[in-house]
């Protein structure tokens, strides 16, 4: 017991980075082959998302806005190609906007993996539209509650907002019944809640996808102000299952598309890592209690 | 600090294993591409007759869709082999494996990712700045005429308001470069105390309005929290919901008070500033497990892109036509 607690003591760190690449490559060598994922139970809060976009009548307009880049695209890439894969069977009008530089692009390769791949009878300007990225950050935010158009003058291919049938009847921010927001930082949810939300005297309704660093500072906002969150990739994973389930073709035996349970796929990986972290920490433990004995055994 | 006999196998050995994976079945990391020939009739008005434009895209595809294209004709066209798009594919999978590489220990491989992720970033922002910021906005409201004539035909007219404002931010710009003047330097304060005003200004609003007010609100929820069906009250979502609730007023109240200074962490204070600290602590946990999981989604997802698009170990999309189970099987074979 002695020599490996010494063992543990002295281990290099470089082990457990191994350690740790293995099960997170293992998983998805197993996953990628066999095809399966694990089961996943939908919370309340992923729940709630989905119900919110389901409550609402076609041809209503949503407001999607893309607060990420591609470092983040492993967490929230999952989620946002279902948020939009669910608006698009909905038939709600979806307008993009981002207020992050690289988010128009990440708009676009959403657009052409969800709805120019499935929902091809859906038209650009008229079911949804990109309107792209606009630099100002809150004053974006500010300036969108009284003036949308003054918000976002063209669209990213260069159209002018009042050209655009998509944006029909939409003079300001509270014209959108839904906000949907995928965030990665700032600005992000909490802006949305501090300049938009909380301003709108409760006529826009928001729900999030956001990182697993922002989860734990966004839940006090739920379910009072924000109506619905998808918590990092578990969030994904069970919002993905949710809308997959519900949208599944009348013939169960069709398979679903891998672009749509990419985050089922990642909750493999999860549960090698997060086993791996649990064991090591009552490694930890055990060394450090270890030690700790010896200590005052020494000393007595 | 010499490499480690242990390390130097495990590095040989996986790199033996990524030459085996390049020589077997279809190989890997080779990226296809489609031709799209597209044109658009362009008229300055009615009286002008249209000009055509023609121009040609390569729109990336599977390579499924390039081998089925190959087996019906050899001879076609429509669709390619990328040498562009192959060669991104590598420097991608380069990268990854380079910042990777710092976990082992600092390395020129690392700082080389490192140096170019700075630069492209910086360039790219710098980019953004001009064409998103500086041409619609400052442009389009100083010279609309030249922007409506050569980038943005569509942006609408200034207002006069607008072109004013613009001066004004023209101004302020101006002056916050006085920064890196020799003398002057001063001059930069007024835009920072501009900027720092409206900043405080809109923050302070808007966080006591959405944090302080609401989320004061929203604390205060009832203990007993009936929940009933058809009339009828259920004993457990009732007892849960209260219990939540409890939960959330009574870990609201302890941290307030362990957050309470003028008074002393002793007797029955102590004793619920120490809950307070319970509280806090599994808050921690909880954001340092949200941690873990973005963290390992990330690695997760590059893990990914190496095994599926540089490696060709699995195919969860689909996208070629040989089983990936086959490759991953004779490779093991092999092995």
């Amino acid at each position: 017991m002695s020599k490996f607690i010494t063992i543990l003591e002295g281990l290099d760190r470089r082990w457990i980075f191994l350690a740790m690449a293995i099960s997170v490559a293992g998983p998805i060598l197993i996953i990628g082959i066999t095809g399966k994922t694990l089961p996943e139970t939908p919370t309340p809060a992923a729940r709630a998302v989905y119900s919110e976009i389901e409550k609402l009548p076609v041809g209503t307009p949503v407001l999607i806005a893309f607060d990420f880049d591609p470092a983040s695209g492993g967490e929230l890439t999952p989620m946002a190609t279902s948020l939009v894969h669910q608006c698009a069977a909905r038939g709600l009008r979806m307008v993009f906007i981002a207020l992050w530089p690289l988010g128009p692009q990440l708009i676009d390769e959403t657009i052409r993996r969800v709805i120019l791949a499935d929902y091809p009878n859906l038209k650009e300007g008229i079911d949804y539209v990109n309107v792209g990225f606009q630099s100002g950050n809150e004053a974006v935010m500010k300036v969108m509650l009284t003036d949308f158009a003054k918000a976002f003058p063209i669209t990213k291919n260069g159209t002018a907002v009042g050209d655009v049938v998509a944006l029909k009847g939409i003079q300001r921010a509270s014209d959108f019944p839904l906000l949907v927001e995928v965030c990665a930082g700032y600005p992000g949810a909490k802006e949305w809640i501090q300049y938009v939300i909380s301003s709108s005297g409760g006529k826009i309704k928001m729900v999030t996808g956001c990182t697993g660093v922002q989860t734990p500072q966004l839940y006090p906002y739920y379910p009072v102000q924000l109506n619905g969150m998808l918590g990092a990739i578990k969030g994904a994973a069970e919002y993905e299952s949710l809308v997959n389930s519900s949208l599944a073709p009348k013939d169960s035996s069709a398979a679903i598309p891998a672009k749509y349970l990419e985050a089922q796929r990642r909750m493999g990986p999860q549960l090698g890592a997060h086993l791996l972290m649990v064991g090591l920490i009552i490694l930890g433990n055990i060394a450090f209690f270890a030690q700790r004995k010896s200590k005052v055994r020494a000393t007595s | 600090m010499k490499p480690s006999k242990t390390w130097v196998i495990i590095v040989a050995v996986i790199v033996v294993l990524v030459g085996i994976r390049m020589s077997i079945g279809q190989g890997m990391a080779r990226a296809y591409v489609e031709r799209v020939d597209q044109s658009v009739d362009v008229k300055a008005n009615a009286t002008h007759v249209a000009t055509t434009f023609k121009w040609t895209e390569w729109h990336p595809v599977q390579p499924k869709m390039y081998e089925a294209a190959q087996k019906a004709d050899a001879n076609q066209t429509r669709f390619a082999f990328s040498w562009a798009n192959t060669i991104g594919l590598w420097l991608s999978a380069f990268f990854t494996l380079a910042i990777f590489s710092f976990l082992y220990r600092d390395n020129p491989g690392y700082r080389l990712a490192e140096a170019v992720i700075i630069g492209v970033s910086a360039a790219y922002w710098g980019v953004v700045g001009f064409w998103d910021t500086l041409v619609p906005k400052l442009f389009g409201a100083l010279t609309p005429m030249l922007v409506h004539e050569k980038v943005l035909p569509s942006l609408p007219d200034p207002t006069m308001g607008q072109v004013v404002a613009m001066y004004f931010a023209l101004a302020l710009g101006i002056m916050l470069l006085m920064r890196l003047a020799p003398k002057g330097g001063w001059i930069s304060l007024w835009p920072i105390a501009f900027i720092i005003g409206v900043t405080a200004g809109l923050k302070i609003v808007s966080h006591v309005e959405s944090d302080l007010v609401a989320q004061t609100v929203a604390t205060f929820q009832p203990l007993v929290n009936l929940k009933s069906a058809d009339h009828v009250t259920q004993l457990w979502p009732t007892i849960w919901a209260s219990l939540a609730n409890i939960l959330l007023v009574v870990g609201v109240l302890c941290c307030l008070t362990y957050f309470f200074f003028s008074v002393d962490h002793k007797g029955a204070v102590g004793r619920v500033a120490r809950v307070g600290i319970m509280y806090l602590m599994i808050t921690f946990g909880a954001a340092f497990g949200f941690t873990v999981m973005g963290r390992v989604a990330l690695l997760a997802a590059r893990v990914e892109f190496l095994f599926d698009d540089w490696l060709w170990l699995i195919d969860p999309a689909g996208k070629r036509i040989v089983e990936m189970a086959t490759a991953v099987g004779s490779m093991l074979c092999w092995w």
